[in-house]
């Protein structure tokens, strides 16, 4: 299994990089907060652990923390726009309940 | 589910507690909102794809438009349609002197101190309230668009906007419903936009001409703090007098081609300005434009514009920028070679020739890669997001200054400056005063602002009252005035009295209006006006001078005249003091001073004896050995 990007999330991705001017890639990672249980982070990435995974998708460098690899292996991050609002999103097959928001799921 | 956003290394925040802050520049003629999204500052835009939302609101019986619709009535319905509201932010109707001009009916409100409004059909409104219409627009689009409720907001405002405007402008925020960050100074976040504050140190150029206004801004980095140097501008003088210039250019072709023409309709001089900007326009871009419409009298418009006659038409209006422009460079006293960086700023330094004009002032190439209408609202987006918290260790901090020098007044009409222009924000400074007369309990503290010496000439703030001070000489009361400007530009005075500690204070409320051009001509006077200030500030010096040597020799000729002088030497002191009291209702300061001094002179023999009398009253009766000496 691995993290993918999609190639319009790799675009963009590319292009935050690229306007935030530093930078080794896109931090994917889960938190244990939220009404649901699970949040999904979403960070910069300027300096990588010694445990992290990383994966390559599109030419971007995607890293996670083991722990949370377990929660979101399989996960293709997608951006797409809903109505004004534009953003990421977790396609996550791990996925088994959200909260209404969809800020936070149980797996 | 929700969509994310990039957040910094280890600022992910926590479901439900997104800090969504925005940056919005509530333009005189479009207004914008941008956000930092993924670390990287965008402008929002509408349903239709719109970014700038025009600055008009339209009052209708129960509802109200804001933006392109509202814009679109403006001719049909010019009463209850508020173009430009800016322009009266913080204003009392005696700023507006223009008013012929302006199709509103406007009104005084009698419960705050002469601040306007404007009669629609919808009631009164005030200027706070029609630019809380344009906030509240811009709130709902944002909201709309990152999917939830705003943490806050930074609003940008001119650099010259007085505390009056500035407090308007918080207010009308207020009142749609927004947490105000900070107000920002429309140059700075220009400069923040262009990312300057991670640029190498050095001084910066804000040239910025809009719609209807000019500014110009000098700003120091350093350590990445910015500061204003100095500001400086015409805020009669912008993209629109262009415009105007090819509208008259057209005209007078059309005159010289038809016989007895008619002046033009309201509606035939909208289309035409309409049709000379789209000219101004197209000619960024191209050699030619042409100019074709039918006007409602019948007679065809049917032009060509080259760019080089653009050019000469409109070029006295690019060198009328380089005067102030030269002006704020004089004040921050730098020279060309010191200046790091140019920052074009507004839709009208999209033409070519106003570029290569500032090229040429600068000797250096302008920066132009970001949009320069929407480069004010992206960088206010960038300092709401760091102040929403959502950027790690490198805040910036930025520095304003006061546009004008900020006192109070002193005895003789004169004004004692506190707080000087192109003073950096937040700033407080205190100084000492003290009474006039003796046994004076209480003192009038009137804040004026202004660079001229005397206060009918500059600009009154505020008036309040120190009460309780306790009774002693003349003089001997220690008052310390303290003058305060936070870092939105707004000021509070406090006056507290040093012995038993009476305080009174102060904070400027929007009730006293100043417009630009009051500004810029008030700068612009205290320079041509230095000499007769100066001789202005002589006269009511000794003339002060002078009342207090009379007031006193009256008091001494009260106590002891009858006793100690004989008739003669009596009508002669007070020969001298009619002399002298003649002399100051004159202009002569050399001649007040030669009286006061022979007044003192005429009153040496009065003045020994009130003192041998003094000493005489104070031994009789007493031996030697009883007195302390």
């Amino acid at each position: 299994m691995a993290i993918t990007l999609t190639e319009t999330a790799a675009n963009r991705v590319e292009k935050f990089l690229a306007n935030r001017g530093k930078g080794l890639g896109l931090r994917l990672g889960v938190k244990t907060t939220g009404c649901s249980g699970m949040a999904y982070t979403l960070e910069f990435v300027d300096e990588m652990q010694d445990e992290d995974v990383a994966f390559e998708s599109h030419g971007i460098k995607v890293i996670v923390d083991p722990k949370s690899l377990v929660y979101i292996d399989g996960t293709e991050l997608d951006f797409t726009k809903e109505g004004l609002n534009e953003g990421f999103k977790f396609n996550n097959p791990n996925v088994k309940d959200e909260c209404g928001c969809g800020e936070s799921f149980t797996v | 589910m929700a969509l994310l956003q990039i957040s910094e290394p280890g600022l992910s925040p926590a479901p439900h507690q997104h800090k969504l802050a925005v940056g919005i520049d509530l333009g005189t003629t479009n207004s914008l909102v941008a956000t930092v999204r993924s670390g990287m500052s965008t402008v929002l835009h509408d349903e239709h794809g719109h970014a700038l939302l025009p600055s008009v609101v339209r009052y209708l019986q129960d509802s109200i438009i804001v933006g392109h619709e509202a814009q679109a009535a403006q001719s049909l319905d010019p009463v209850n349609t508020i173009v430009s509201v800016k322009r009266f932010m913080g204003r009392a109707l005696h700023d507006i002197t223009d008013r012929a001009h302006i199709p509103y009916h406007f009104v005084e409100n009698d419960s705050s101190q002469g601040i306007l409004e404007i009669k629609t059909r919808a009631g009164l409104k005030s200027p706070v309230e029609i630019s809380a219409e344009i906030l509240k627009t811009l709130k709902a689009r944002a909201e709309k668009a990152l999917g939830g409720e705003l943490t806050g907001a930074v609003i940008t405002v001119p650099a010259y906007f007085d505390d009056a405007q500035r407090q308007a402008t918080k207010d009308a925020a207020r009142l749609a419903g927004l947490h105000v960050l900070r107000l920002l100074n429309e140059p700075t976040a220009a400069a923040v936009a262009y990312g300057l504050d991670n640029a190498a140190e050095g001084v910066y150029v804000i040239y910025d001409l809009g719609g209807g206004t000019f500014d110009i801004s000098i700003l120091r980095l350093s350590k990445g703090v910015f500061e204003v140097l100095a500001t400086n501008g015409d805020s009669a003088l912008g993209g629109d007098d262009f415009d105007h210039r090819i509208f008259c250019w057209v005209l007078d072709q059309v005159r010289s081609k038809t016989k007895d023409f008619k002046p033009l309709s309201e509606e035939d001089t909208r289309l035409l300005l309409t049709k000379a900007r789209q000219a101004k326009e197209w000619l960024t871009d191209n050699h030619e434009a042409n100019i074709v419409c039918k006007l409602s009298n019948g007679a065809l418009v049917d032009e060509t514009l080259s760019v080089a006659q653009f050019v000469t038409l409109t070029e006295h209006l690019v060198i009328k920028t380089l005067s102030p422009t030269r002006k704020a460079m004089r004040d921050a006293g730098l020279s060309i070679d010191e200046i790091k960086g140019v920052v074009l700023v507004g839709g009208a330094t999209r033409m070519p020739h106003i570029r290569h004009a500032v090229q040429a002032f600068f000797e250096q190439e302008p920066l132009t890669n970001l949009d320069p209408d929407k480069v004010v609202a992206l960088g206010a987006a960038i300092q709401a997001n760091v102040l929403a918290g959502n950027r790690s260790g490198d805040e910036l901090l930025l520095l304003d200054i006061t546009p004008l020098s900020l006192g109070l007044e002193t005895m003789g009409g004169l004004v004692e400056k506190v707080i000087p222009r192109n003073s950096t924000l937040p700033i407080a400074r205190a100084q000492d005063f003290t009474t006039y007369k003796d046994g004076q309990t209480a003192m009038a503290i009137h804040v004026v602002q202004g660079e001229r010496e005397l206060v009918s000439d500059c600009r009154s703030l505020a008036r309040f009252e120190l009460r309780g001070i306790p009774p002693m000489a003349a003089g001997a009361a220690r008052i310390r005035v303290t003058f305060q400007v936070d870092a939105d530009g707004l000021l509070s005075v406090s006056a507290r009295e040093q012995t038993n500690g009476v305080e009174a204070n102060i904070t400027v409320k929007p009730s006293y209006g100043l417009n630009e051009d009051q500004i810029t001509s008030m700068l612009k006077d205290s320079f041509g006006a230095a000499e007769s200030d100066k001789a202005a500030r002589m006269l009511r010096e000794a003339v002060v001078d002078a009342q207090r040597l009379i007031e006193a020799i009256q008091a001494a000729l009260a106590e002891d005249g009858d006793t100690l002088l004989n008739a003669d030497e009596r009508q002669q002191i007070q020969t001298h003091i009619d002399a002298l009291l003649a002399l100051c209702q004159g202009t002569d300061s050399h001649a007040v001073k030669q009286a006061s001094d022979a007044l003192n002179h005429a009153t040496e023999d009065f003045a020994a004896k009130r003192m041998d009398a003094s000493v005489q009253k104070a031994l009789a009766g007493k031996n030697l050995d009883s007195l302390e000496l």
